[in-house]
């Protein structure tokens, strides 16, 4: 056993008053909560500026609701596969685990595909159609940094799965590395829930 | 709650009304009711589905209230944030 994972055992045999036994999880909330204000300040500095101005356009008369309605579903079903994949590795099940991990990753890659469908035709045909785009309106440039922020989370969670599949191959990571890379990926899915009411309902 | 006794929660129930809010979300903003209205009511159900992930698939439900706190933070923050930035858009 190396010194830091000498350290690291130290550490995990004082139990955490919030999360008992498992430290990382309590490291996932904090960090989810940090990433939360980083949403939060973009989603209420969004609304100020919508609100402050006179003549922003109605979101669904510019954006394709039934696009994002579907990329709303896809997030939730993808939730749905992380936690029936936790399910199964806490049973001990490897081979269901891998089915529903693999989905997960499958899941955000496809939504990364609807985004970038949606973004390619807002920006090359429905925004300039219609007098939007970044030099004339502050719809543009909200739009995109809070989708695009989002898009990252995605991008960022679709490779941690992959790393957390791969390193549970390898017999490195247990349960309890899936159950904190699950919390990640259900964040992304709840940020989403909030975008697609506020940036593209309301 | 013990802590030992887990139990696994009903998934498929939360992915239904998950998936029912959604529909109505956007069934909503079609409807010919007053802007403030339908405001509310998204907002409303924004947060009843962010609540049900963050309870139900994030495990909050199960976990020590304390924790709770953590989850509940970035909110107070934003209020305040809100609270601060209002006085922009309304000058005197």
């Amino acid at each position: 056993m190396s010194d830091v994972a000498a350290l690291h055992a130290g550490a995990e045999s004082q139990e955490t008053p919030l999360t008992p036994e498992n430290w990382g999880k309590l490291g996932m909330w904090l960090f989810l909560a940090g990433d939360a204000v980083s949403f939060g300040c973009l989603i209420v500095g969004y609304g100020i500026l919508r609100h402050a101005s006179n003549n922003w356009p109605v979101p669904s008369q510019v954006l394709g609701i039934n696009l994002t309605a579907f990329m709303t579903f896809l997030l939730i079903v993808s939730s749905v596969w992380m936690v029936l994949a936790l399910t199964a590795i806490q049973q001990g099940d490897r081979a269901k685990f891998k089915k529903y991990l693999g989905l997960v990753i499958l899941g955000g890659i496809f939504f990364l595909g609807c985004q970038a469908y949606e973004w390619t035709h807002l920006l090359t045909v429905r925004l300039p159609e219609l007098g939007l785009s970044f030099s004339t309106h502050l719809f543009a440039t909200t739009f995109f940094v809070l989708t695009g922020f989002h898009g990252m989370h995605v991008t960022g969670g679709v490779i941690y799965n992959i790393c957390v599949l791969s390193a549970v191959n390898r017999g490195r990571y247990q349960a309890k590395h899936v159950e904190i890379a699950g919390l990640y990926w259900h964040f992304v899915d709840l940020v989403w829930i909030l975008i697609f009411t506020f940036v593209y309902l309301i | 709650m013990s802590e030992t006794a887990h139990h696994e929660p009903n998934y498929m129930g939360v992915f239904w009304w998950l998936l029912i809010l959604t529909v109505l979300e956007v069934a909503v903003i079609y409807l010919p009711i007053a802007k403030f209205v339908i405001t509310v009511l998204l907002v409303v159900m924004a947060v009843t589905k962010a609540t049900l992930v963050a309870m139900y698939f994030m495990h909050l439900k199960f976990e020590r209230r304390t924790l709770a706190l953590v989850a509940l933070s970035p909110f107070v923050l934003c209020v305040f944030l809100i609270l601060m930035l209002t006085p922009d858009i309304y000058p005197h």
